[in-house]
């Protein structure tokens, strides 16, 4: 007898959707959000997208260091950002720097962290958002072992755990996901799928159908979602995170869109690209599809659009000048909070280093 | 004062803590029902619960990675490593996060975990069951890296551990689990972290070592007082960060330094204590620093393990050749 292989999940590809479906005409309906929630989350998107904007100015500038582009990715983090509660907490990934934007944090602090001072570091209590993780994906057994901590204290606490593509690959993902899986953890694994790792294609990454066919093997339900329709973003991540806080467990959701700007600069994505793709992209990009569907339904005129540009131009120019006006960084930094206590060690070293620095000027 | 196994001193360091703290709780492989490979944690599950005694999947990175959420989420988490060799599929959770958290938050989210893990050889295991791997953590900043080489240290490191702010690998010398018994406080017994021991006083030669090689440098310690040589014996037990101040105390108590331990021999915990006393305490030594170590190899097969581990005859022979200096 012939043994039949599953090669890929029963379940529906198609990518669920709310923006230029027949229910967004209606909206607003109860089931998503209403009117005043709706351009409220195009206002963040603006925000994301004009500190995006400027930041890659600054960096051209040399005013900033590296800067991880999500220009294109605002539905994302908005949607999942706008569907938690102010308790739930976030876990970045090195390009979700801007979430503690939506949490509150002035974009004064963002751009000091890219500038390389202390008060970029943020405390992940303060907003609720965990600290960001440079390394690829092992930021996923946090958000499990964070949301599994909280639920053992009875607490109904969601976190959300932002990742890419290419960290599917990663071994940490796999770890996270199991564990997540295993101790039923009210964790939201937000897969952003912009098809590119850097250089590597989505194809090169996995043979599997669809990334979110990962999450079956670990009993994870998924969705795979329009990752450039806000409005469903957010709803599949309401809807997650409410099964997560009843104690279903952890949900994996897909946001597909496609990444139509560079991974980070430095990069120059002509080299690896197809540029007639990444064209079309952009015609489709979300921040778009939101003006044209809040434009539709007489929500949004030119001079409202016109102004939260300029508002958020406003926040992000004041924000770099006020980053550039901290005080200069004291060598001392190097020693602090790398343990409770300095040690004697460090403490001479500090010693050490000042005098140098007294006797031979600062290079 | 009871009569304890090291496998059982800590056991008993981990009960008292689980009872004092309700948001202590332990996290490991085969930990729960089966009370851990070493029975290190026997019984504490039937007592303390399947939610704070937790039998977790077959996942190193996970069970750390896992942890620095729990730290975030008010807990004190412990992670047991089934072996020395089986944490380095943790290392990248150890190294980038555990170790950084700290420092990265700007003092505002420690890290209070303890990651605990047999290490050492001499117990006839296969490969990959018996290494050192000390230098690896106490070249990294940020975390703190304890051996004991007693019961009675075992419980009171470990307690110190327990309740300490910063990050702790606490590695546990598989060939003293059950080897070595020895008198311990039941009462609470905190040994500060960061501070030498003195196993013995001595005026002719200094031996500097710590966990299982303690019982070596002390074997070679009887064989050389029959000739007349008094040795003196510096258990470092906090390995990083390092008790400086104490460790130069022990070289200046004799001039002469032979530094034993189980790992290889290049970039070690030996090399870092030698090039100390180079740098703070040249002119009172009285002949070059030896080190006695493992060989730059990877840990034999069993059958020839007895000769990679240092003995009391190894050590013996580096005494001779300081004293001959």
């Amino acid at each position: 007898m012939k043994c039949e292989w599953a090669l890929r999940r029963g379940d529906s590809p198609e990518l669920f959707r709310v923006l230029g479906t027949p229910d967004a005409s209606n909206v607003p309906h109860a089931d998503v959000a209403d009117d005043s929630h709706a351009l409220m989350m195009y206002r963040q998107m603006v925000a994301l997208r004009v500190l995006d904007e400027r930041a890659l100015v600054y960096h051209r500038h040399g005013r900033i260091g590296t800067w991880a582009i999500s220009w294109g990715h605002e539905a994302i983090h908005v949607g999942v950002m706008a569907a938690l509660r102010d308790t739930d907490w976030a876990f970045p990934s090195y390009r979700e720097n801007k979430l503690c934007l939506l949490r509150g944090m002035s974009p004064e602090a963002i751009l000091a962290g890219c500038r390389g001072q202390p008060e970029g570091f943020w405390n992940p209590h303060e907003w609720r958002v965990g600290s960001i993780c440079i390394p690829v994906a092992s930021h996923v057994p946090h958000a499990a072992g964070f949301a599994w901590g909280e639920k053992l204290q009875g607490r109904d606490t969601v976190a959300a755990v932002f990742f890419g593509d290419g960290a599917t690959s990663e071994g940490e993902f796999h770890e996270g996901a199991n564990f997540a899986a295993v101790t039923r953890a009210p964790v939201l694994l937000v897969c952003t799928n912009n098809q590119w790792a850097i250089s590597t294609p989505v194809s090169r990454q996995t043979r599997a159908m669809y990334l979110a066919d990962k999450a079956v093997g670990y009993g994870i339900p998924s969705v795979r979602v329009d990752g450039n329709d806000v409005l469903a973003v957010y709803e599949a991540t309401r809807q997650g995170a409410e099964r997560a806080r009843d104690g279903g467990g952890p949900v994996f959701i897909e946001c597909v869109i496609y990444r139509a700007q560079a991974h980070a600069f430095p990069d120059d994505p002509s080299a690896y690209r197809d540029d007639v793709e990444a064209e079309k992209a952009r015609r489709e990009e979300c921040l778009g599809q939101m003006e044209a569907y809040l434009r539709a339904r007489g929500l949004l005129s030119d001079e409202q659009a016109a102004q939260y540009r300029s508002e958020a131009l406003a926040s992000v120019a004041a924000g770099i000048v006020k980053a550039e006006a901290l005080p200069t960084a004291d060598p001392e930094l190097i020693f602090q909070h790398v343990l409770e206590e300095q040690t004697p060690a460090m403490r001479s070293d500090m010693e050490r280093l000042r005098a140098v620095r007294t006797r031979y000027g600062s290079p | 004062m009871t009569l304890l196994a090291f496998a059982d001193a800590i056991n008993l360091a981990l009960r008292e803590e689980l009872h004092r703290n309700p948001r202590a709780m332990l996290l490991g492989q085969d930990i729960g029902r089966s009370g851990g490979v070493f029975r290190v944690t026997a019984d504490l599950q039937q007592t303390f619960g399947a939610d704070r005694v937790v039998d977790a999947p077959i996942s190193e990175a996970g069970i750390v990675g896992m942890a620095v959420g729990l730290c975030l989420s008010g807990w004190r988490p412990v992670c047991e490593l089934q072996f020395d060799a089986f944490s380095y599929p943790a290392l990248n959770q150890i190294f980038t996060h555990v170790s950084r958290y700290r420092w990265r938050t700007r003092g505002a989210a420690a890290m209070p975990m303890v990651i605990r893990m047999p290490c050492g050889g001499g117990v006839k295991a296969p490969e990959l069951h018996s290494d050192s791997p000390e230098a690896y953590y106490c070249h990294t900043p940020g975390l703190v890296v304890v051996m004991p080489s007693t019961p009675a240290d075992a419980k009171g490191l470990l307690t110190a551990a327990l309740r300490a702010q910063d990050p702790v690998v606490f590695l546990e010398p598989k060939k003293l689990y059950r080897h070595a018994r020895g008198e311990v406080p039941e009462t609470e017994h905190i040994v500060p972290l960061g501070s030498v021991r003195t196993v013995r006083e001595g005026s002719d030669v200094t031996l500097i070592a710590w966990g299982a090689m303690i019982d070596v440098a002390v074997q070679a310690a009887d064989v050389v007082r029959e000739e007349g040589v008094s040795a003196h014996i510096c258990d470092v037990r906090t390995l990083s960060p390092l008790d400086r101040a104490g460790i130069l105390d022990a070289v200046r108590a004799s001039g002469r330094v032979v530094i034993v331990q189980e790992s290889p021999r290049s970039c070690s915990l030996a090399s870092e204590i030698a090039a100390l006393a180079a740098e703070e305490a040249l002119y009172d030594l009285r002949a070059p620093v030896v080190r006695v170590s493992g060989y730059d190899a990877p840990y034999p097969y069993y059958s020839v393990e007895h000769y990679h581990r240092p003995d009391w005859a190894r050590v013996v022979d580096a005494i001779k050749q300081v004293l001959a200096a």
